[in-house]
């Protein structure tokens, strides 16, 4: 008999003309003049675009409507596993195995809510059990494609004891106790969630809390388990790229699931996932879930650097044939060994390898050994293989490292400007706002409305055509083709006039070579060494900016992982000649 | 690894301002500073990515803006608008101003935008927060008299006028008065309007009366309207001038005189010629005594010693039985001329050659050379070098006639402008040459030795 609720609904009566509108029961309009009842029910009105069958599922009263602000009751953890699931989703459409969302990603899931003793466990956090017991009762659910319907499903039992007024009130208490009830109740002031205020307040030792970017940790650990064909690199960039719900993953929510307060700073994110957070988020995790050793990474795996490798050759336009020699560069350094790359998070040092950083690190040591990247040897190079490249117009061309530099600059500088465009235009804030408390929940909307309506009169004043298109997911980010100048392909160009026969093997006709780094970082800070560019050769810096722009890493993370490797290929030489600035290294 | 990256931070500002200091003396600018406030102001913590997109976006619109791009600008403020919703109050608060500028800025020259665009626009920005609804209600009113649109105008002043938000801060009544003030502004186009139509009509006409009664009626609201604003310090020169020119049109000369007085006079307004200017202007309407001209324009010398009421200036100095005004009439004459803008005019140099004369006649070669004495140095290569003597022969021969009386009685005929003027076989002004000549002989301060 709510007056208020019905106060949106403005038709007239059609037996007395009057706007004067109350609410049945049963959610139905009827007249307060001539108590005519309509056909119109409120929930009809309020979400007109939710399929049938649950408006009838709503008007039976299987939900509890909440005073404060009408929705499901829903605990932070449930907004979690809706972030998951669409995830997940996600994945799936772009091609990742079903086995990742059923199996992997649920496993991982569900041992999280348990050891962070959230579900499956003796003594949940919850008093009201309902997540655990639920879960336990229903295996079939591990089925996740019905989760939405799912979540409302083990919901409902619930529900419908206490919800509905109809049964006796010794029944309602029963799995209910008050002390539950009066605290969601005040909790409903600051939070939709029903423990979003304990959520956040809470601060237990040892136990790793879900947030949002943990999500996207979880995501890699189980591309990792299942060795799909996506690194963290690319998987952060199908984030920025909107492929992956990250930002605005709360707006997929059901339309019950309300969010304020303090769900918004658990929920609301503004900042785009970094690579090398999620990188030890991932660790985190895997060490708070207790897993066992994934599953190992050999030849035949696309993280395994020999693919990797190929993979960033191909698509920073360089030559097949350099293939070979990463992949000696790798024998030689024992990075390519299953014990190095298999992720063992109950090893004593638990770490993992940045597989996309490590391939990449692998392909600029190449690029030294054959160019030297002095800001010299690489344009007197470039002028042989030129003058070889005009004489010899009919035999496959000599790689030229000049003209490789000019495509690629052109190119990069094309995607980089572009990015920071997109950056500029991306809109951070969601359809429906966030709010604090329902005290600034006019303001906030208010706010809302203003800039929907300032957007949409500025988006008269540009062309019809969106200048931002989305992108179509791809692990590739250029396209090189043979025959346009502008997009050179390099791919096929030989490497014979920087390597000569020597015996049997070639070797590079550079004998020289220059560690990135001669100091090591010895101290108990976590970095390994420092990379101010100023310090290095051009080339270098060109090649650390563009491989770093590729991953979307730090250049220094780059620099870092360069070195380490450096350190691996050139033992030798460290240990002797640790302070002379150049070694001279003999033949590999 | 995060350590690190602050690390290298902290090192890299040390380093830049070590820099800062070694060059903070030449006045170079240093782009990095702005950055380094920024990440100052936000107490070391991590920016987030949504500031960085508004302020990446920010600096993409001014770029726009600068190259007059309005279709990317445009496009970039449909980003922007998010800092409406920004979570740091500080930033939100500061944001209706940025907007409104960049907004306005865009729909002004933006070819797909209108009237009707703009004045929406503005209609949603006057209502963001309270601090900005009368500054921008009056750049909208200046936007709408820009485009003829004088009703419109008209009916915004209005409504800002009595748009009332609590108590007032002092800012904002300063506003308010400006705000009634142009419509007292506007009040005076209307009355001016009407008076021309008097002007054409009989006073025997049957309108007559009737547009007299309707002027009467504006300038009363007017003199209501501009009265608070110019008393209020400030610069006022289009309210000042208008206020004046109906109190006089109804013979309210002592209400004019009083206005343009405090205008000029009151110390808690700051220094402006104008004031000056106009109540010289209106004095001399008034056909007050000498000494009162004198003593407005003595204040207006040192404020714009080239200003051209200068010479009006001499000219009333040198009439004057005083002394010391007459010493004044030189100096006043010297410093008009000390002016590039002013090495051309003939009246000046005129003016200079007859009074150097007529002082030296009467025996005051102590003035002369005090004003002399301070720009012997650089008046010869200012006014008297060989290529002025040139160019000013070809281009007007009775300046030159002028500047080499002046040159010759103050650097002697051996001076290379006297020379070459001298030298010039004309005959139209033989005999003028032929009288600065000897005037140059018998008055000249720079050769008693020759």
């Amino acid at each position: 008999m709510d007056l208020e609720e019905a106060k949106e609904f403005k038709e007239r009566c059609t037996q007395c003309a009057a706007v004067s509108w109350g609410l049945t029961d049963e959610g139905k309009y009827y007249c307060t003049s001539c108590h005519n009842v309509t056909e119109r029910s409120k929930e009809v009105i309020n979400t007109g675009d939710i399929p049938n069958t649950k408006i009838q599922a709503i008007n039976r009263g299987l939900k509890r409507k909440r005073k404060f602000e009408k929705g499901w009751d829903w605990y932070v953890c449930e907004g979690f596993q809706q972030i998951l699931y669409q995830q997940a989703e996600a994945l799936k459409t772009l091609g990742v195995g079903p086995e990742l969302k059923n199996e992997v990603l649920h496993n991982f899931w569900k041992r999280y809510l348990q050891k962070s003793k959230q579900a499956y466990c003796k003594n949940p956090v919850y008093t009201s059990k309902r997540k655990a017991t639920v879960l336990e009762d229903n295996p079939s659910h591990s089925d996740w494609d019905s989760e939405p319907d799912l979540l409302s499903d083990f919901s409902c039992p619930s529900f419908v004891e206490s919800g509905t007024d109809s049964k006796p009130d010794g029944h309602t208490q029963k799995p209910f106790p008050i002390s539950r009830t009066s605290q969601s109740e005040t909790a409903s002031i600051c939070s939709g969630s029903l423990d979003g205020v304990t959520y956040s307040l809470q601060k237990e030792k040892g136990i790793v809390k879900m947030t949002v970017p943990r999500t996207l940790a979880l995501c890699y650990l189980s591309l990792l388990w299942q060795r799909e064909t996506i690194t963290l690199s690319d998987l952060l960039r199908l984030v920025e790229e909107g492929h992956i719900p990250y930002i605005h993953a709360f707006q997929r929510f059901p339309e019950e699931m309300k969010l304020y307060g303090r769900d918004k700073g658990i929920f609301a994110i503004e900042s785009w996932p970094t690579y090398e957070d999620i990188y030890k988020k991932t660790i985190e995790i895997a060490k708070f879930l207790d897993l066992p050793r994934f599953p190992d990474i050999t030849e035949d795996c696309y993280l395994h650097p020999n693919i990797l490798c190929m993979k960033y050759l191909m698509e920073v336009n360089l030559p097949d044939e350099m293939n070979d020699l990463t992949c000696q560069v790798v024998k030689m350094t024992g990075i390519g060994e299953v014990d190095f790359l298999t992720f063992d998070p109950i090893a004593k040092m638990a770490k993992t390898v940045k597989y996309d950083v490590q391939a990449v690190a692998i392909i600029v040591i190449v690029l030294k050994l054959l160019f030297l990247l002095d800001d010299n040897l690489e344009w007197t190079l470039s002028n042989i293989a030129e003058k070889y490249n005009e004489k010899n117009k009919e035999d496959k061309p000599w790689f030229d490292f000049r003209k490789w530099y000019q495509v690629m600059k052109r190119s990069i500088d094309e995607k980089k400007q572009k990015w920071e465009e997109a950056r500029a235009k991306y809109l951070w804030k969601s359809e429906k706002p966030l709010y604090h408390s329902s005290i600034d929940k006019g303001v906030v909307y208010k706010r809302r409305e203003m800039v929907v309506n300032l957007q949409k009169q500025f988006s008269t004043l540009v062309d019809s055509v969106p200048t931002v298109e989305k992108k179509r997911p791809s692990s590739f980010q250029f396209n090189w083709t043979e025959g346009d100048s502008t997009r050179t392909c390099f791919h096929g160009h030989g490497l014979q006039g920087i390597l000569k026969k020597k015996g049997q093997s070639l070797t590079t006709k550079n004998s020289l070579y220059w560690l990135s780094t001669q100091k090591f970082c010895r101290s108990y800070c976590k970095h390994v060494t420092t990379y101010e560019e100023s310090n290095f050769s051009r080339s270098y810096q060109f090649i650390i900016n563009l491989f770093s722009f590729l991953l979307r890493i730090k250049t220094s993370s780059l620099h870092e992982e360069v070195s380490l490797i450096e350190k691996r290929l050139f033992k030798a030489k460290y240990s002797k000649t640790k302070k002379k600035s150049r070694s001279r290294k003999g033949r590999k | 690894m995060s350590d690190f990256s602050e690390e290298l931070v902290r090192s890299k500002t040390e380093d830049e301002q070590e820099e800062s200091c070694m060059f903070s003396g030449t006045g170079m600018s240093f782009p990095w500073l702005q950055k380094h406030i920024e990440t100052v102001a936000t107490g070391g913590k991590k920016e987030k990515d949504f500031a960085q997109t508004t302020s990446a976006c920010l600096s993409f619109i001014q770029e726009a803006l600068l190259k007059h791009q309005w279709q990317q600008a445009a496009e970039y403020m449909h980003s922007y608008f998010q800092i409406l919703e920004d979570s740091d109050s500080y930033k939100r608060q500061a944001a209706p101003e940025i907007i409104w500028k960049l907004g306005s800025e865009i729909l002004f020259y933006h070819p797909k935008s209108n009237m009707e665009t703009f004045n929406t626009f503005a209609d949603r920005m006057k209502n963001i927060g309270v601090m900005n609804y009368l500054k921008i209600s009056l750049q909208h009113v200046l936007y709408l008299l820009h485009h003829g649109m004088f009703e419109d105008a008209n009916r915004n002043l209005s409504h800002a006028e009595t748009w009332r938000y609590g108590e007032k801060s002092a800012s904002q009544e300063v506003l308010i008065n400006l705000i009634q003030a142009y419509k007292g502004l506007l009040q005076y186009y209307t009355w001016s309007k009407n008076k021309m139509e008097l002007s054409r009509l009989d006073k025997e006409d049957y309108a007559y009366n009737t547009a007299f009664q309707n002027m009467l009626n504006h300038s009363g609201k007017m003199s209501v309207n501009l009265c608070t604003l110019i008393q209020t310090p400030g610069v006022w020169d289009p309210f000042v001038k208008s206020y004046v020119e109906m109190l006089e049109f109804y013979g309210d000369r002592d209400k004019a005189r009083e206005v343009l007085t405090n205008y000029a006079y009151d110390e808690k307004f700051p220094s402006n010629p104008n004031a000056h200017i106009y109540l010289y202007n209106f004095l001399k309407r008034e056909k007050a005594p000498r000494e009162k001209l004198i003593s407005v324009l003595k204040i207006l010398y040192q404020i714009v010693p080239s200003h051209k009421l200068m010479l009006e200036f001499h000219r009333l100095l040198r009439k004057s039985e005083k002394e010391d005004h007459r010493k004044l009439a030189l100096e006043v004459l010297f410093g008009v001329l000390d002016f590039a803008g002013c090495t051309k005019n003939i009246t000046a140099w005129k003016y200079l050659a007859k009074y150097l004369r007529q002082t030296l006649m009467e025996n005051h070669l102590a003035w002369v050379q005090e004003e002399w004495n301070s720009r012997k140095n650089w008046w010869p290569g200012f006014h008297f070098s060989f290529f002025w003597a040139k160019t000013n022969w070809k281009e007007d021969k009775a300046l030159a006639c002028e500047k080499a009386l002046v040159a010759g009685i103050l650097l002697g005929k051996g001076c290379r402008y006297f020379r070459y003027i001298s030298k010039q076989d004309d005959q139209v002004i033989k005999k003028k040459i032929k009288r600065i000549k000897k005037s140059v002989k018998k008055y000249s301060i720079a050769n008693p030795g020759l």
